[in-house]
């Protein structure tokens, strides 16, 4: 008689095995505790932004943004992004390059160095700055007298961003052409090419998407730097102050609309760079070597 | 293109990985560095190519100091074992790339670089790949691509290390076959390193048998293995016994007998003996001869491996037997090499 409920006792074909595959309730569980977390630690907060920045409706929120030092906290940013993630393309290149494909003295330690400005906090950074540039600093009296202003100015503003944001270029580097070894820049220049070429030719188009995706990370993160770039800032309305420290400014005077409508622009970017960057991984997942933990 | 390697010492960290090394490659020559892992035979090469410097010493193209010139300059095709193509471009524009990055007067226009690209592939036979990736390729194909790459700057030598390193013996054979059919048609001086001595011995116009920083043998296949200089070559090139044996009055002794070799020029004193385990006569009496008791005996294709224990000393050296010879456990046998070598041991 046990015939026909046999039947319904067909192993069903997934990828996993039925040994390491939990029971379904307990399955469920485990992903309604995942989404519930993401929920109300990522989204809920990412609506609310958008959802009190219109509050008062489109044309307040616009009106916000066009106001003269949100323009200019805005201008300020990008110029800094536009200045710090150049310059940390070049050394995050040049420092992978060094550390890849050359034996030296002091390497560990210069990788250790590298990593430096992610175990230390931000506010520390900027007071380095501040006990080498300030007015009673290590260089404060020779720049005085030769008039030039780095803290309380952009200079010192790109200097904090480039430091804290050093290492997203470099990190990503550095796994990727170590694993590619020197057998392709040997290729190419027992063919003739010189170093140029061969960098331009062949060691860049063979990182380029590690590169875009450090690059990316690189970017969205000196676009919302706060802590290093506040010590240094001295936030100065129109003048020095970034759109994270303007819509702490904003926020501190009860202008909620204002404050939330810079903070949507930077939820926006980071929006879009996690779109970029899951498409980044997707698409060139194996030519990007790091996944560990940005 | 004449390849002179004058004395060259080469030390990576201090730690010697060529001692005095010295090689005359000739016009047009195929020659194999063979050794086993360790013995230099790559450093050599890529010293050759200027990849690495040597720490002491020259090396000539012609009559040119090579030494001090830099891995562009050379102007040598090197083909890498594990290829090293480059994955983002096409075949034809890897195999062009040489002829694309030269400066001035002396580079060709696109339209040139194509049709020599073209004209290369047509050479190691892939005629209708120009447009495929790497990626796209088998292994077999990728090393031929790599050849015509390193053979599109028109190179004063070929370098190949490990070409076939990476490949299945089906492929390899085949390859290897073809190489010698290339390089005879361009007649490209060329040296690869191997360590399959049946690759050298096959291909090889010379073979070079290196061990541990230094050249042992330079010979043809036939002299490498017929008459190896040293105790290393003998064992490392083809199959060896060895026994240790005393020479006296210019015979060979194993303990208080004379075996039947006579040695008139060997030195008197301890020796080794050494010998091909196919390469010996089997007598029926014995005097003046090796005798033994089989200890094991094995089967391998056509003829039977056994294993003799000689003497008291229970010396323990392999021959080889003709398959229907009846040596069962524990029978003797007797035999006498036809062709030995003895090497002094003290």
């Amino acid at each position: 008689m046990a015939d026909p409920e046999i039947k319904s006792y067909e192993p069903h074909h997934e990828s996993q095995s039925a040994a390491v595959t939990e029971s379904r309730p307990v399955r469920l569980l485990l992903m309604a505790v995942a989404f519930a977390f993401l929920a109300i630690f990522l989204l809920l907060p990412l609506i609310i932004v958008f959802h009190e920045a219109l509050a008062k409706g489109l044309s307040a929120y616009t009106e916000a943004l066009s106001n003269p030092d949100t323009r200019s906290a805005i201008r300020l940013t990008l110029l800094v992004a536009a200045i710090a993630v150049p310059l940390n393309v070049v050394f995050g290149i040049s420092a992978a390059w060094a550390i890849a494909k050359f034996e030296f003295k002091g390497k560990a330690f210069l990788t250790t160095l590298i990593d430096l400005p992610f175990s230390v906090s931000p506010v520390i950074s900027g007071l380095v700055y501040v006990l080498l540039f300030g007015a009673q600093g290590l260089l404060g009296g020779w720049l005085k007298e030769h008039g030039i202003q780095i803290l309380f100015a952009v200079p010192g503003i790109v200097l904090a961003t480039v430091f804290v944001t050093f290492p997203f270029v470099a990190r990503e580097l550095i796994p990727l052409m170590q694993e590619q070894g020197n057998g392709d820049e040997e290729a190419a220049l027992s063919l003739g090419a010189n170093g140029w070429q061969t960098f331009w030719y062949v060691t860049l188009p063979n990182v380029k998407w590690g590169l875009l995706y450090g690059v990316l990370l690189c970017n969205a993160r000196s676009m919302g730097e706060f802590g290093a770039v506040s010590v240094v800032s001295g936030h100065i309305r129109g003048l020095t102050n970034t759109m994270p420290l303007h819509v702490e400014i904003l926020y501190n005077e009860y202008n909620a609309v204002g404050a939330f409508a810079v903070a949507s622009l930077l939820a926006g970017l980071a929006l879009v760079t996690l779109v970029l960057k899951t498409l980044l991984e997707m698409r060139y997942g194996a030519e990007i070597a790091a996944t560990r933990g940005h | 293109m004449e390849v002179r390697v004058a004395n060259v010492r080469k030390e990576f960290d201090r730690f010697p990985a060529l001692h005095d090394v010295s090689l005359d490659i000739k016009s047009g020559e195929l020659i194999a560095l063979l050794g086993p892992s360790g013995s230099g035979k790559t450093t050599l090469l890529r010293l050759i190519a200027g990849l690495e410097r040597p720490t002491r010493g020259k090396i000539f193209f012609g009559d040119e100091d090579a030494s001090q010139r830099s891995i562009q300059e050379r102007n040598v095709g090197f083909v890498f074992q594990h290829y090293a193509l480059f994955r983002h471009m096409t075949v034809a524009d890897n195999i062009g790339f040489g002829l694309k990055v030269r400066h001035g007067p002396s580079r060709p226009p696109a339209a040139e670089i194509r049709r020599r690209a073209s004209e290369l592939l047509d050479l190691v036979q892939l005629s209708g790949l120009e447009r495929r990736y790497p990626a796209q390729l088998s292994g077999g194909q990728r090393q031929r691509v790599a050849l015509a790459r390193a053979m599109a700057i028109e190179p004063k030598v070929l370098l190949l290390d490990e070409p076939f390193g990476a490949l299945d013996a089906q492929v390899r054979r085949e390859l290897r076959r073809w190489l010698r059919e290339i390089h005879d048609r361009t007649g490209h001086t060329t040296v690869f390193v191997t360590h399959d001595q049946e690759e050298a011995l096959e291909l090889a116009d010379r073979v070079v048998v290196m061990s541990q920083g230094r050249i042992e043998q330079v010979g043809s296949a036939d002299e490498i293995y017929d008459t190896p200089n040293s105790p290393f070559v003998y064992s490392f090139i083809g199959e060896s016994s060895t026994l240790p044996v005393k020479v006296e009055d210019g015979q060979v002794w194993i303990a208080d007998r004379p075996i039947g070799l006579s040695a008139p020029h060997a030195p008197s004193g301890e020796a080794m003996l050494y010998f091909r385990p196919h390469d010996v006569e089997l007598l029926d009496g014995c005097s003046g001869c090796i005798a033994g008791t089989v200890a094991a005996s094995r089967r391998v294709a056509g003829t039977r491996r056994v294993e003799l224990e000689i003497g008291g000393e229970r010396q323990r050296v392999e021959i080889e037997l003709p398959v229907d010879h009846p040596a069962a456990q524990k029978s003797r046998v007797a035999f006498r090499p036809r062709r030995w070598k003895l090497f002094p041991t003290a």
